[in-house]
């Protein structure tokens, strides 16, 4: 199931439309480098799902692509411009993340935390418009919080307050979105809950969403894009239907392990092989 | 296209953030929380009226009443004159002082996102001493020199614990730590400086280190002023809006277009300059920076750094503080540091307390 670099770079930069796209990206932490010569390009109005083991670069990746890090060698385009050169309140009416961990502050109410997502829109002089209050509110109801405005966030359940994260990144009306482990420290119940969420925007709202996921079933499950990575390369991308094999797994997380149909939706369902008993 | 969400035909009713009131024209709307100006400006009259007072205290004391008119021109010569000449300056500079920490304070603690995040804690005032000392003990602590000592001791300490602090830009917990170790480095070098000194030379760099307000002119509030003229409405207008955005963590800042970096250097540029330009005012004033922003913020009742507040409050402190300690032993006035400290300590005391009660810590 391996793909040469070439028929990947072919593969990558060949997607008719992908607004945001990398070449020959080498992505390094000081001098501990995680990934070279890395092309991606994420399909328009997809929900692009990363996955792969721990350490793979799936999160780095993600990094790069919301300009938190920038490539050491290589360059990320958005809509033909390098990334790079983007004033940040532009960019980030185009693009945004939702990180692994934020900081809500202090007493801070679910309103007024989702309508800082409305930031980048603002200015001295344009502290709180009709139209930033409509998408708060907008955003509220998408996300299933209206019901919770005036509730400070520090007293809401894990589940809870992961939805109002990302509703007050949908507050910031991005065309593209990134979402970083959003499922992580979540009971798998409320992991469900905010997938349905995310594949719900994808569907009604009409953006891109690109998400790094622990769980391969749930990536096959959600995603309608799927990128499989280890050690620092893309080792397989597309359609989970069409990618996600038996060998792609023993590939990608060294697990042997059976590919079935989900019975809920038809998607790739991995099943790890039983240690033998000889 | 992304179908705008605000222009969905079932858009549902207009959020309301609670505490929170907006006034719009045209294009401009402005947001602002009621409480938080009421107790902005509550505490602005607080420090006008405490100021009052400290002119009123001392050898010529005079009541509330004739202060105001020896201000407003209708006094008589004796009472204009000293009014004026003499305590006016005193009390801008308290009231200046007490704005600068209480504004650099509530920066501070922003930036390193931990309520003990004030500039004692960080070194600059010990930098600040560390400058002063050095003008008392080898350049003859004329009091431009002292005061030109404490301001660039406070901004030197600023940019190296900026620098040692630096990796892939500064973080909050790192600043703290090389802050913690830069002050005990600094304070070990005060102690060297202070058993050099004349015993007189000694006697003044103690009383300079506790913070006091004693015969301070114009002079002392001209380079304060000035500064702040430039700093606050800098910190205020250009960062504060992004100050709020780096609460929620640099990444989430840097998503929402916040360039974190140059904002957090501007920020700490800022409130070290004030810091610093406040101990060569006053001398290294404790608690001040440390305690303002957290009244203020109990005040209010409004998450975010509540700059301006703060500000207020800190202005407010300082004043009644002197105004405690001139009075407090009637021939024996205290520097003012002496009690901010006792106050401020009391407070943190009863803070933890009331933290630990509520299982917090």
């Amino acid at each position: 199931m391996e793909t040469t670099t070439a028929e990947r770079t072919e593969a990558a930069v060949g997607h008719p439309s992908a607004r945001l796209r990398g070449s020959d990206l080498t992505l390094a932490y000081d001098r501990r480098t995680i990934a070279t010569g890395l092309d991606v390009a994420i399909p328009d109005r997809s929900f692009t799902v990363v996955v792969g083991p721990n350490a793979c670069g799936k999160s780095t990746l993600l990094r790069a692509l919301a300009r938190l890090l920038p490539p050491a060698r290589g360059g990320i385009v958005l809509d033909g411009r390098d990334l790079a050169t983007y004033p940040a309140k532009q960019l980030a009416r185009i693009l945004g993340l939702l990180p692994q961990s934020s900081t809500a502050p202090d007493g801070i109410t679910v309103a007024d935390l989702v309508a800082r997502g409305r930031y980048p829109h603002q200015g001295l002089l344009r502290q709180w418009s009709r139209e930033d209050e409509n998408v708060v509110a907008a955003s509220m109801a998408a996300t299933g919080v209206g019901d919770l405005a005036d509730r400070p966030v520090d007293e809401l359940s894990g589940g809870q307050r992961q939805r109002v994260w990302i509703a007050m990144v949908l507050a910031q009306e991005t065309p593209l979105l990134l979402l970083d482990e959003p499922t992580t420290f979540l009971d798998l119940a409320y992991q469900i809950d905010v997938l349905d969420l995310c594949a719900r925007l994808h569907r009604e709202q009409d953006r891109t969403l690109v998400a790094v996921l622990h769980d391969l079933n749930q990536a096959a499950r959600y995603a309608t894009h799927l990128i499989a990575m280890r050690d620092g390369r893309i080792v397989a991308e597309g359609p989970p239907a069409d990618i996600v094999t038996a060998d792609l797994v023993g590939d990608v997380f060294g697990l042997r392990c059976r590919v079935i149909a989900d019975p809920e939706t038809g998607t790739p369902l991995v099943i790890p092989a039983a240690p033998s008993r000889e | 296209m992304t179908a705008p969400l605000g222009k969905t035909a079932a858009a549902p009713a207009a959020v309301r953030i609670s505490g929170a009131r907006t006034v719009r024209a045209g294009r401009f709307s402005v947001r602002f929380r009621p409480r938080a100006v009421a107790a902005g400006l509550l505490a602005l009259a607080a420090a006008a009226a405490f100021a009052v007072l400290c002119i009123g205290s001392g050898q010529y004391a005079m009541g509330f009443g004739r202060v105001l008119d020896a201000l407003t021109g209708h006094g008589s010569p004796a009472d204009t004159f000293i009014v004026r000449e003499l305590r006016l300056p005193r009390a801008c500079v308290a009231l200046a002082v007490g704005a600068a920490l209480g504004l650099a304070g509530a920066v501070f603690q922003a930036v390193v996102r931990n309520p003990l995040g004030s500039p004692d804690l960080l070194g600059f005032t010990s930098g600040s001493a560390t400058g002063a000392l050095v003008a008392i003990v080898y350049l003859g602590g004329s009091a431009g020199a002292v005061a030109t000592g404490a301001a660039a001791g406070g901004i030197a300490t600023g940019v190296l614990v900026y620098a040692l602090a630096w990796r892939r830009g500064v973080h909050g917990f790192r600043l703290v730590l090389t802050g913690i170790g830069l002050t005990a480095a600094l304070t070990g070098v005060n102690g060297y400086l202070l058993t050099r000194a004349q015993l007189t030379d000694a006697a003044r760099a103690v009383l300079w280190q506790t913070g006091s307000l004693d015969g301070r002119g114009w002079d002392n509030v001209a380079p304060l002023a000035v500064a702040m003229a430039v700093v606050v409405p800098a910190l205020l207008l250009g960062c504060g809006p992004a100050l709020r955005m780096l609460e929620m963590g640099d990444d989430t800042a840097s998503a929402l277009g916040v360039r974190v970096e140059r904002v957090r250097l501007a920020l700490i540029g800022g409130a070290v300059v004030l810091t610093a330009l406040a101990a060569a005012a006053a001398g290294p004033v404790a608690f001040v920076a440390l305690t303002a922003p957290q009244l203020a913020r109990r005040a209010t009742r409004a998450p975010g750094p509540n700059l301006l507040p703060a500000m207020a409050v800190g202005a407010a402190l300082l004043t009644a503080s002197d105004w405690i300690a001139q009075r407090a032993f009637d021939d024996h006035p205290l520097p003012v540091g002496v009690v901010t400290g006792l106050l401020g300590g009391v407070y943190l005391v009863a803070m933890l307390a009331a933290e630990r009660r509520a299982g917090r810590i």
